[in-house]
């Protein structure tokens, strides 16, 4: 049993099955907007960034945000209202959407980064909350309406994204190009200081490290792309609304992120993914999307607080574990 | 018709009454939320759900069994006290090993289901809960008209809030308390049974939640939303006034709703952010809290 077990795994280490794995995800993402729905598809990807946006904080430096969803939703009303009402080019509403996301995660780093884990929890949601009110009464979002029929423009003048498929391409670029920028963020100096810090902070501080810089850092970073995925989904159902700035969506995303796995590349794919299918099943069955994803939420809390994929992965460690300590 | 800074006298009374009856809620969940957490070190997301649950009670007791005002002003708050006690012995005790976050993103995780649960049962609409007969009328001031279940609600909150100011600082079950704050297993040692202690200080502290609740009834519209959205504001407080210290979050509370207030007055599109606003720039001057030590 064992030994099928390091059979398979040394397989999984094999590089080329792993490049295997990924020409058949890669297939599947380029087959899938033909058979699934593409706008669901898009609605998925644009949460696996959000989620693996606040894992860089959450996840990796331990800073448990409450506020996420003022990024997310600030930028799609950034991105909507420059792109309807100025008629600004994609490229240019998308990237708005994220300076202004960048400026207020800046704005919120630079008064919460001092205060510790509850207390930065309640600055982050107190100040998402203010930018949800002023979503409500400001003239251009147009309150509870949202702003409605934004277009989606052109692709560098290029490429017509009205076209839903070719709009799913260029959201599942963005998205890639996201995803890869924060791997490449987890697995440099950088990323090992944020788990250092997370770790041990007193002792991180003592290296001689400027703790609060590389908070800073990270937290603006995890504001800019938690604003891109929200510029991108404005964009892909050309419609802004007052969900997307409300404190349950901050909280959804911290579910997706911990019911996938706090601090694994792979979990917030997996916990947003679950989350946003389940939305989806929930809203035409008629029970209460929110009562059903806040017992998520305490299940998740009380019983498995690795979520899957934190779970899967020390399953299978301490499964290799096993044999090497029967032989010695 | 006397005015000061432009603003007719009456108006700006009538505002900063208002802003004394949001204050009076401020300082109770806020006192409820400072105390749970110097007991628990948990900050519990619920409160504001808790309140709603409270105020849901009041309303069902008088539209489905005609239970009226003066008996839900004691149910309500068991009920949800009681509630409370079964949360923290199937849950919150569990969480007090891990890291805080967890306790906090568990009653984050309990407000989220009890607001869907009320929506989905009772729709999202507001319900209107009448006045207690006793308490309809206005007092004629000469300056101002007050009704009188506007100054019952703030009378009958301050009382609350200085009696357990009271119990907290000069009995002996307060002295335990803050003992069993600042180090549980020497209070353990005194033969003092702290984890009991800590269950009925969820329970009451959540019980006064629900007793806000009551009296926001014929206040407020009852409906499955006014929890969360006073909870944020509740937390900007906490932040504002620091959790150290109980009476501190009684005077930010309702200082906090008097300026809220006032801000209604002279600049209204600003008044639902103010708050936040002012947490913000306490917080860039002095970021422990006006009166709160350093978490």
């Amino acid at each position: 049993m064992t030994t099928l077990l390091h059979k398979t795994l040394s397989f999984a280490n094999n590089r080329a099955v792993r490049w295997l794995a990924l020409l058949v995800l890669a297939t599947a993402l380029l087959v899938a907007p033909f058979t699934v729905y593409p706008l669901f598809l898009m609605n998925v990807f644009c949460f696996v960034l959000f989620a693996s946006a606040l894992n860089l904080v959450l996840g990796y430096a331990g800073l448990l945000s409450l506020g996420h969803a003022a990024f997310f939703g600030g930028a799609a009303y950034v991105t909507a209202h420059t792109a309807k009402a100025w008629d600004w080019p994609f490229e240019i509403a998308v990237l708005a959407g994220m300076c202004f996301a960048a400026i207020l995660g800046l704005f919120m780093g630079l008064i919460g980064i001092k205060r510790y884990g509850i207390y930065f929890a309640m600055i982050t949601l107190a100040l998402a909350q203010m930018i949800y009110f002023l979503a409500v009464q400001m003239p251009f979002t147009n309150g509870e309406d949202g702003i409605q029929a934004i277009p989606r423009g052109t692709l560098l003048g290029l490429i017509d994204l009205s076209d839903i498929r070719a709009m799913y391409f260029v959201v599942l670029g963005f998205v890639i190009l996201g995803m890869l920028l924060i791997w490449r963020c987890i697995h440099s100096p950088f990323g090992h200081i944020l788990a250092a810090i997370r770790e041990n902070e007193p002792r991180a501080v003592s290296l001689g490290l400027d703790v609060a810089r590389y908070k800073l850092i990270a937290f603006v970073l995890s504001a800019t792309l938690s604003g891109l995925a929200g510029s991108l989904k404005v964009l892909s159902f050309q419609l802004a609304a007052l969900n997307n700035v409300s404190w349950h969506l901050s909280g959804e995303v911290v579910l997706m992120t911990l019911i996938g796995g706090l601090g694994t590349f792979v979990g917030p794919i997996i916990g947003s993914t679950f989350v946003v299918a389940l939305e989806h099943f929930l809203a035409t069955s008629g029970l209460p999307v929110s009562l059903v994803i806040g017992i998520i939420f305490m299940a998740c809390v009380m019983l498995f607080r690795r979520g899957v994929w934190g779970e899967t992965k020390a399953r299978i460690a301490a499964m290799i574990e096993k044999p090497d300590s029967d032989r010695h | 018709m006397p005015e000061l800074f432009g603003v007719p006298v009456v108006v700006l009374l009538g505002q900063i009454m208002l802003g004394l009856i949001n204050g009076s809620f401020y300082a109770v969940l806020s006192l409820g939320l400072a105390i749970i957490f110097g007991m628990l070190n948990v900050i519990n997301f619920a409160h504001g759900a808790l309140y709603m649950m409270g105020a849901f009670i009041t309303w069902i007791l008088l539209s489905t069994v005609g239970i009226n005002y003066w008996a839900a002003l004691i149910v309500a708050p068991l009920v949800v006290g009681l509630f409370g006690v079964v949360v923290e012995r199937l849950a919150l005790r569990h969480l007090y090993k891990v890291d805080h976050l967890y306790s906090l993103l568990f009653t984050f995780g309990l407000a989220l289901a009890l607001e869907g649960l009320f929506r989905y049962i009772y729709g999202s609409a507001g319900k209107p809960y009448p006045v207690p007969e006793q308490l309809t009328g206005v007092f004629k001031l000469g300056f101002m008209i007050l009704p009188i279940y506007r100054a019952w609600v703030i009378i009958a909150a301050l009382l609350v809030c200085l009696l357990v100011w009271l119990v907290i600082e000069k009995t002996r079950l307060g002295a335990w308390l803050r003992a069993a704050t600042e180090n549980p297993s020497l209070v353990t040692a005194f033969g003092i049974n702290v984890p009991l202690m800590v269950t009925l200080t969820y329970g009451f502290c959540v019980g006064l939640a629900g007793f806000a609740g009551v009296l926001a009834a014929p206040i407020y519209q009852v409906s499955p939303g006014m929890g969360s959205s006073l909870i944020i504001v509740v937390f900007a407080v906490v932040v504002i006034g620091g959790l150290g210290s109980v009476g501190g979050s009684i005077l930010t509370g309702l200082s906090l709703g008097v300026i809220e207030g006032l801000t209604k007055t002279f600049y209204p599109s600003a008044s639902t952010i103010v708050i936040f606003v002012v947490m913000a720039i306490v917080l860039i001057i002095r970021p422990a809290g006006l009166f709160g030590r350093e978490a």
